[in-house]
């Protein structure tokens, strides 16, 4: 294989899993990963290199248009990074300590855990508004646009949601993705936050919690331009296709469809890593 | 305050994009150079060794570029690209301020210090 093929092929896989990352909102980087290192041979550090970059991409790019929707919310999102940016340096710090089979079998649990949740029948609970003393200190309430007028919420258990975002962060500095399902997890479930408040600010930390460990990266010499290059193009370019997508199709079905190719790959992974090949 | 909450998220908002859009360009040329010059079989990622050290600090990565080395110019992108969340931390926490909300200045402040801890190694 050519340069250049090789340069193609990762361009179009990253496309792919860009599309697929967007349309089961598990975001790319959970399936870049497995692709580059099961399909092509990359060494997991250079896969997760690649993939962090790309991550920043989707978070920052589709920024923009999260916040005209109106969803998330800044004050909790910058509140929560604390813990997901210190995570993310210990996870950054981690993934220079210990063995790539170990970060291959993390990699693979992360992975099926996220197909599971994104399969899951989603109960669109509404905010709740009891009074939380820690959430009226911080400040942690909001209102989201509905079909009548605008509907109030109130952050729960604030010091579990925090904890949750810190192991977010953690998992996300030492595999390279947004791990966007814990983070829609710690909101979601944890602090009682309307779904779409909390995949939507999740969204908006991923970037950030992302570039608290590219320093790192960086520095390890993890991230390679010339891998990195067809990797962020191809995940930026089929993650804007696919919130277009998103808008008009019908996605249940190819959500089930990508439940279950992740679902092949987180499989193939703990596999591998199992047998030591990663 | 809702009002120019809200202003100030689209402005973020809009940076943020156009930021990624300069990164991916960067990232483009970068890369239409790299193809121009590649010849032979595709390089070998098996094995880690970690890219050339020239490609780790900001400093060298520079100095790739004005020698018109194509690695170089990507990361020149992928380094803008880095930038943009951090950015955002800076013009949020400048927002709080503008509000007179102590509190999460200070919150965004921790935020750009974890942040700047972490890029700290690139120096």
């Amino acid at each position: 294989m050519s340069t250049a093929e090789f340069s193609g092929f990762i361009f179009l896989s990253s496309l792919a899993a860009g599309l697929l990352g967007s349309l089961t909102g598990l975001g790319g980087g959970v399936v870049i990963v497995p692709v580059l290192t099961l399909l092509f041979h990359v060494d997991i550090r250079y896969a997760i290199g690649a993939s962090l970059v790309s991550v920043i991409a989707t978070s920052s790019g589709a920024a923009a248009a999260y916040v005209r929707e109106g969803y998330s919310n800044v004050r909790i999102g910058m509140f929560l990074e604390i813990a997901t940016t210190l995570g993310a340096v210990l996870g950054a710090w981690l993934t220079t300590r210990v063995p790539t089979s170990a970060i291959g079998f993390i990699f693979a649990l992360v992975l099926l855990y996220s197909a599971f949740a994104s399969w899951r029948k989603k109960e669109s609970h509404t905010g709740n508004i009891r009074p939380n003393k820690l959430a009226g200190l911080l400040r942690m309430r909001g209102s989201f646009p509905v079909a009548d007028g605008k509907e109030d919420y109130v952050a729960q258990r604030i010091p579990a949601g925090f904890g949750l975002m810190f192991s977010a962060g953690t998992l996300s500095g030492l595999l390279g993705i947004g791990s966007g399902a814990v983070k829609v997890l710690a909101m979601d479930q944890a602090m009682g936050l309307p779904f779409k408040v909390s995949t939507t600010t999740s969204n908006f930390m991923i970037g950030v919690t992302a570039a608290a460990s590219a320093g790192i990266y960086l520095s390890r010499g993890y991230i390679a331009p010339e891998l990195a290059m067809p990797v962020m193009l191809g995940v930026l370019a089929g993650s804007l296709i696919g919130a277009k997508v998103l808008v008009h199709a019908r996605v249940n079905t190819l959500r089930l469809v990508f439940a279950l190719v992740i679902v092949a790959l987180g499989v193939e992974m703990l596999f591998n890593s199992v047998a030591g090949r990663l | 305050m809702r009002l120019t909450d809200e202003k100030l998220d689209i402005a973020i908002g809009r940076t943020l994009q156009t930021g990624v859009l300069l990164a991916a360009l960067i990232v483009l040329v970068g890369g239409v150079m790299y193809l121009l010059h590649a010849s032979g079989a595709r390089p070998d990622y098996s094995h880690f060794r970690g890219v050339a050290e020239h490609l780790r600090t900001p400093s060298g990565i520079w100095h790739g570029v004005t020698r018109g080395d194509a690695g170089s110019v990507i990361q020149l992108g992928l380094l803008v690209l880095i930038a943009t969340p951090v950015v955002r931390v800076i013009l949020a926490g400048i927002g709080f301020l503008m509000e007179r909300d102590r509190l999460y200045f200070w919150v965004s402040a921790i935020v750009l210090a974890v942040l700047c801890y972490s890029l700290w190694h690139i120096r």
